[in-house]
């Protein structure tokens, strides 16, 4: 296993289109390191350079201590596993694991020996004679999940594996991946632009928008301090309300006459704009204390939770995230207040973080 | 050959037929639509019936007035005639046949090994401009052969490709490419490129990844691609008739043609000969039927 580091990273292809304006990227040995954007924002792209399916036009790759940018994809020793599963139509589940070792001309008893291990480790035992065709689309995932084991690579590439699955069995394979990267030890680098899939997995993750990186950080860091407006809006569901408020008598102050602590360190004379998590709000009887009227627009019933949507006379309505059992219904006049500590607050202008 | 055009018919309306069954007054209509398409593959079948008949009926029958269309005399006169020549040697028309086959299967084979490779380019690789090169490739074919022939031909001239087999090939092939690269796009397009990126991380090169992996599941297509290629350059008229003179190097369909004319017309030998001439195309589009049906299909559906 080996940590990669890439520098400067730029892949602007022959008809003009940027894919990879500029990314930099370093990525520990044994982490599970999440690449997550929407689609077009290049994290693909970053990953297939890294592959070595794409040479980028400008930028350094180093896996391990080696500079890999002219090395073909053989030549890294990395496995990669693909949305699509990419398993040789032809051939059964042993051969489609035995192919890159065979490739490599490894003796036959070590084939055998690696394949039985991957099988074991991926609990393929009984689809080891079935060909793609006759596996299903999780049990086509595991063989080439299985299939990128074999090898023993420096690291694993993971192009989206799970898109392609139902809900239920994206959960589980979420679980396997993650109990079998820990169990590896192995360096993994994940793109998805599924963000439950990158908090839940990622060790570190990285926000990626337009070719650029936005952020990198733990899961925690990046739900709890988003960099720019953009993870902001990106991360959680439903994610930050995106409230513009000004500085006042040592008190954040919305349109709406909500009142929010300030962080330290704010910046003067700047049009600012806090960001504060559903779950940092709480919708009250009309008149509660610290609250600002408001008025219920309307009102998701998710069971564990319901979300509320609440007219409470600034820009744009806010987003509540309450439990259960507080119950309002549409249209009724509430109290709207802040209740968690100190919000994310960011420069209009730069829409960068500023404290 | 009968036994193919009514597959190649039937296989159409027979699944139709059963349809209507589950309608409601499924009986009347069922019985009028096999009379409709009874009707229709009378029209359709008759000329080749036609054909089929003037070519085992002795020269007496075929000018009988009224028509003999059952009594009359078979024989296979003419088809010798086809093949052999009066002195006993080999006939123009067999020379005409085979120089067909050599051009028709050079120019195809051309076509689709110059075709596949750019169709799989075009369809896996970001090239400059690649809409726009696309549309010139199929620009080249938006105008008639009959409208380029006399430049082609004042060309041919200059280097010498006038009556000569290397010619036609080379226009045939010209003319083949931009629809092969065209059809066979949508083809590759189909092949998941994550074969070629697992096959290349497994340590093979492109080129190999490409051979191996996605090159066989082409096949269906190149067959489909390939039949429609082959079945222009046999039929193609225009340029053969303009840019071949000698009987050695004049391909089918201009020397059947010039069968007909002058004083009299020998319509026992026409019908023979054109037997002959449908006859290749048919029995290979009969003989992979099941690819090009898979392979239209496949084309023709995007994901």
């Amino acid at each position: 296993m080996a940590g990669i580091e890439v520098t400067a990273l730029h892949k602007r292809y022959p008809d003009g289109t940027v894919a990879v304006d500029h990314v930099d990227l370093s990525i520990g040995h044994g982490e599970l390191f999440v690449m997550l954007g929407p689609s077009g924002c290049g994290k693909t792209t970053t990953l297939r350079a890294i592959a070595g399916l794409e040479r980028q036009t400008t930028g350094d790759i180093r896996i391990g201590d080696t500079l890999v940018n002219d090395l073909p994809p053989a030549e890294r020793d990395i496995a990669m596993v693909f949305q699509f599963y990419a398993l040789y139509p032809h051939l059964k589940t042993r051969d489609n694991l035995a192919f890159p070792l065979r490739a490599e001309g490894l003796p036959k008893p070590e084939v055998h020996e690696r394949v039985n291990e991957a099988a074991r480790l991926m609990r393929l035992g009984p689809l080891l004679d079935r060909r793609p065709r006759q596996l299903s689309g999780g049990e086509q995932q595991r063989v080439a999940l299985a299939r990128a084991l074999v090898r023993r690579p420096r690291a694993f590439l993971m192009d989206e594996p799970l898109t392609n699955l139902d809900a239920e069995l994206r959960a589980d394979m979420r679980t396997e991946i993650k109990h079998l990267q820990g169990e590896l030890g192995a360096t993994m680098v994940y793109v998805t632009h599924d963000q439950v899939e990158a908090m839940s997995l990622g060790h570190r993750i990285a926000i990626l928008n337009k070719g650029r990186v936005e952020q990198i950080g733990t899961p925690l860091e990046v739900y709890d301090r988003p960099a720019s407006l953009f993870c902001a809006a990106f991360i959680g569901s439903p994610p930050m309300n995106l409230i513009e408020v000004e500085v006042a008598d040592g008190e954040l102050r919305g349109k709406g006459g909500l009142v929010l602590p300030p962080p330290p360190g704010l910046p003067r004379d700047r049009s600012l704009i806090a960001g504060v998590r559903p779950e940092a709000l709480e919708v009250t009887a009309p008149g509660a204390e610290r609250s600002v009227p408001a008025r219920v627009v309307s009102a998701e019933w998710l069971g564990d939770e319901i979300i509320y949507v609440v007219d409470h006379g600034g820009e744009r309505d806010v987003r509540v995230r309450m439990p259960p059992t507080v119950r309002f219904a549409a249209d009724a006049t509430v109290g709207l207040r802040h209740t968690g500590g100190t919000p994310a607050v960011y420069d209009v202008s730069t829409e960068e973080l500023v404290a | 050959m009968a036994v193919s055009v009514d597959e190649a018919v039937s296989t159409g309306p027979a699944r139709d037929h059963t349809a209507p069954a589950r309608r409601p007054g499924g009986r009347g209509r069922s019985v009028l639509e096999v009379a409709l398409l009874t009707v229709l593959a009378v029209v359709m079948l008759f000329p080749v019936l036609w054909m089929i008949e003037t070519s085992i009926k002795e020269n007496r029958d075929v000018y009988a007035i009224p028509a003999k269309l059952f009594d009359f005399t078979v024989t296979l006169e003419h088809y010798k005639d086809v093949f052999v020549a009066s002195d006993g040697g080999r006939s123009a028309l067999s020379v005409s046949f085979l120089n067909s086959v050599v051009v028709a299967g050079a120019s195809t084979v051309l076509a689709t090994v110059l075709g596949v490779p750019a169709a799989w380019a075009y369809s896996r690789f970001a090239v400059k401009a690649k809409k726009d090169q696309l549309f010139f490739i199929l620009s080249t074919r938006f105008m008639p052969p009959v409208v380029v022939v006399i430049p082609i031909f004042l060309m041919y001239r200059q280097v010498g490709l006038i009556d000569n087999k290397l010619g036609l090939i080379l226009i045939y092939t010209a003319f083949n490419v931009p629809f092969t690269i065209w059809m066979m796009k949508g083809f590759v397009d189909e092949v998941p490129a994550e074969y070629e990126d697992a096959a290349m991380l497994d340590g093979y090169t492109r080129l190999q990844a490409f051979w191996r992996y996605t090159l066989p599941l082409l096949v269906p297509g190149i067959a489909a691609t390939a039949v429609f290629a082959l079945i222009f350059s046999w039929n193609e008229f225009v340029f053969a008739t303009f840019l071949t003179s000698s009987d050695s190097v004049r391909t089918a369909p201009p020397a059947i043609a010039g069968l007909i004319g002058g004083t009299t017309t020998d319509w026992g030998l026409v019908a023979a000969a054109s037997v002959v001439f449908a006859l290749p195309v048919l029995v290979f589009a009969y003989l992979v039927r099941k690819h090009l049906i898979a392979g239209v299909t496949l084309g023709a559906v995007r994901r």
